[in-house]
């Protein structure tokens, strides 16, 4: 009948009407600068660097091996390497970055400086509200304001930050395992050094003392 | 016959003066509007009400919007070449214009004569119009309906027609 | 008491007018009167912005403006100001004279419209026996005027548009005048307060609003749609449709007498409202016998503010017509409907009282309808295309 569709039209707008006062999915907006819209997960803005523990400066997993940097398409990053070492998270010297530098206005947000990181030190951020009156340093980021902790990496993306922290506690038991099994090989050996010139029996000891090193070995090897 | 009265004459001569003097012919067909507003404002100082309100209704409503139409929709409304707005034959015009004045002139003094004996000017309502619409002068009344019955049909004829020549 | 709370605002005229000399009174009068309308006319224009841009905001699921009063209540202040220290720009083409007397023009025009519409009880400024005739003369005058400003402005788009929107509103004038020949038939005069105090009385405790005779309710629907395209309102509102033709016939203007076209499109809204609720909805008359003791002025306002509701819930809910579509709806349906609705009152009027006359009056009514609505919703087969090349 003529005029039905208006008379349908009519209601469902009133419907829209009445419902915005009352329903969450018929008043959809999210009043800007009091409430935020909840980010996805994986949303990405800018990189951070991600250190463990609280002292951002001993705690860097970053060892400035300059692959982000190569891999950059817009070449933000500026990477200078420190003249010492420290020690990272499995107990090994490396060196670390003197100056990081990202040029946030330049960064596209690609990622590939994440994807291409071996040692997980380089992640990216949600936060957006970014804008600085400065315009000639103030989107020029160095290393102190890009280290993040291990935490905010957990609260912003928690399944990937327990998927890398996973990850890195394997290679960190690995990397026990393998140092106590040569410990261990470099005591048995010094015990056989030691015990070899003395006479035999220390020496059949000791090489009763192989076999059990032996397994000890295999077993960190497998 | 107060100041009011000088004051809407002097707009509706005033208008019709600048309807044929003005160069623009938009701004005339305007200036042709304040006179209908005019001719309006003096119908309702005679107290006509149905007249002047028709007189707005029709002639600002429509006839003017159809006449600017016209200019617009026929020539473009550029400035007159040369010449200005005077044209060769003025003088024929001035006589015609002047011939006219005076029959109008005498034809209306010839009435006046005979309605100084009334008193007052009578009030016709709007329901006595209609009465005689209807009454007296029902055949007027249809002969003018079927005649713009008539030109609407033939505007569509003749549009209609054009239409059809063009397809062909 | 009720009686001065119907009155409150004639009493308070008379006492002001009481400070003056006898021979100045009347002037005086008609002057406070003039000044209440240009009070309150446009401070209901300013709230109807505010409901407007909230109301179709909620229609649309979104929040209307809500910074800058509480819910954004003082928002029509901000546009003031807004338009009023905004740079006057005027093109260098342009016909300066017409383009500033174009919007003065128009909201002359649609402020006189006001003086008729009787707002309460003896609460009408100019009471005179052609009132309706009057008011539809102020109608048709707009027309003038938005030519002018279109054709000043030495636009294409403009001058379409202006052209667009006076085809339009001249289409729908027909049908708006003869929804309210129908009105003048059955109440015997063209006044306008004659005709609300024919609908003032009570049978059974229900008004004799025409809107509740078959008639008048087609009548009401006519006379709404044909108002809605008056004023160039939605879903009618080609001339100024922003995707269509910039803005149309404002396209040049700015500042002020853009706010100044603004004010005179929502005075033609209410204006358009409130000769609809004199002229269908009773005036100033109330709902229910029992209701009589609240004042009358209030009655009409709210009617007009529940038109108002519903022209902006129509705004957002019917997309736009197209003008062939526009033109094609006015002179084949709501023309032939508002003829036949003519007929039909005539019907009503010499069939006497009783029952027989409502059925007889409804079924025609709704019978055409329905007649009308078939023959105009079946397909329309299309050949094949033709086409005509510009030579």
């Amino acid at each position: 009948m003529l005029g039905e569709g208006i008379l349908k039209g009519l209601a469902e707008t009133a419907r829209n009407f009445a419902g915005s006062f009352v329903s969450k999915e018929r008043m959809t907006t999210v009043e800007y600068p009091e409430e935020r819209a909840p980010l996805p997960e994986a949303s990405r803005v800018f990189p951070f660097l991600v250190y463990d523990g609280s002292d951002w400066q001993a705690g860097m997993r970053c060892v400035a091996c300059q692959i982000c940097e190569k891999e950059c398409p817009p070449k933000c990053i500026y990477i200078e390497k420190s003249k010492d070492k420290k020690p990272d998270y499995t107990g090994k010297l490396q060196i670390y970055p003197a100056r990081f530098d990202i040029d946030i206005s330049v960064c596209m947000s690609c990622q590939i400086c994440v994807e291409v990181c071996p040692f997980e030190a380089i992640k990216m951020d949600t936060e957006f509200e970014l804008s600085t009156t400065d315009r000639f340093g103030g989107l020029l980021y160095d290393r102190k304001q890009l280290a993040r902790s291990n935490e905010y990496y957990h609260s912003i993306h928690p399944t990937e930050a327990s998927e890398v922290d996973a990850r890195l506690a394997d290679e960190k038991a690995k990397a026990d395992a393998k140092a106590k099994a040569a410990a261990e090989a470099a005591k048995a050996k010094a015990a056989a050094a030691a015990a070899t010139p003395t006479n035999a029996a220390p020496a059949t000891k000791s090489q009763l003392a192989q076999p059990t090193a032996d397994p000890a070995s295999q077993e960190s090897k497998g | 016959m107060g100041i009011a009265f000088w004051i809407v004459a002097a707009l509706t001569i005033a208008g019709s003066l600048a309807a044929v003097l003005f160069r623009n012919l938009v701004h005339c067909a305007l200036a042709l509007t304040v006179a209908f507003a005019g001719l309006a404002l003096l119908f309702l100082q005679l107290d006509a009400q149905f007249a002047g309100f028709v007189q707005i209704l029709v002639y600002v409503g429509a006839v003017a919007i159809l006449v600017v139409f016209a200019i617009l929709l026929t020539r473009s409304s550029e400035t007159p070449k040369d010449g200005g707005v005077f044209s060769t034959t003025w003088l024929a015009g001035l006589v015609i214009a002047a011939a006219i004045f005076a029959v109008l002139g005498w034809a209306l003094l010839q009435s006046l004569a005979g309605l100084a004996q009334q008193s007052a000017t009578p009030s016709v309502t709007v329901q006595q119009i209609g009465n005689a619409l209807m009454g007296r002068y029902v055949l007027p009344l249809e002969i003018v309906a079927s005649l713009l019955t008539a030109a609407l049909i033939g505007a569509v004829i003749v549009a209609l027609h054009e239409k059809k020549q063009e397809a062909e | 008491m009720i009686e001065k709370a119907d009155q409150i605002f004639i009493l308070l005229r008379n006492w002001l007018v009481s400070f003056l000399p006898p021979a100045w009174q009347t002037a005086a009068g008609v002057v406070l009167g003039v000044i209440g309308i240009i009070a309150v006319f446009p401070g209901l224009f300013a709230i109807t912005t505010v409901l407007e841009r909230k109301g179709i905001g909620r229609m649309q699921n979104r929040l209307g403006p809500n910074r800058v009063g509480p819910f954004g209540i003082l928002q029509p202040i901000a546009d003031a100001i807004k338009s009023l220290t905004k740079e006057d720009v005027i093109p260098t083409n342009a016909d300066g004279v017409v383009h500033f007397l174009a919007p003065v023009y128009l909201v002359v025009v649609a402020f006189m419209g006001f003086a008729v519409l009787p707002v309460g009880r003896n609460m009408v400024l100019v009471d005179m026996d052609a009132s309706l005739l009057f008011y539809f003369a102020m109608g048709a005058s707009t027309e003038v005027s938005i030519f002018m400003a279109g054709w000043s402005s030495r636009n294409k788009y403009s001058l379409l548009g202006a052209m667009r929107a006076v085809a339009q509103m001249i289409s729908y004038e027909v049908p708006l005048l003869l929804s309210s020949v129908v009105i003048v038939m059955m109440t015997g005069s063209l006044s306008l307060v004659k005709i609300v105090e024919a609908q003032n009385q009570y049978t059974w405790g229900l008004p004799h609003w025409y809107i509740f005779t078959p008639w008048g309710f087609a009548g009401f629907i006519m006379y709404a749609i044909a108002g809605t395209a008056e004023t160039n309102r939605s879903p009618f509102d080609l001339p100024e449709g922003e995707s269509e033709l910039v803005a149309g016939y404002f396209t040049e203007y700015s500042g002020f007498k853009f706010a100044l076209f603004f004010l005179a499109e929502y005075l033609g809204m209410l204006s358009i409202s409130g000769l609809g609720t004199t002229l269908f909805l009773g005036g100033w008359s109330a709902p229910l016998a029992a209701l009589t003791w609240v004042p009358s002025w209030f009655w009409f306002f709210s009617k007009v503010m529940l038109s108002i509701v519903v022209f902006i819930w129509i705004r957002g809910t019917l997309p736009r017509l197209r003008q062939d579509q526009l033109m094609n709806f006015a002179w084949k349906f709501v023309i032939p409907m508002t003829l036949l609705n003519l007929f039909v009152a005539a019907i009503w009027r010499f069939m006497g009282e009783g029952w027989l006359r409502w059925i007889v009056s409804s079924s025609i009514l709704i019978v055409v309808y329905i007649a009308v609505a078939r023959a105009g919703m079946r397909r329309k087969h299309f050949g094949p295309r033709s086409y005509r090349y510009a030579d």
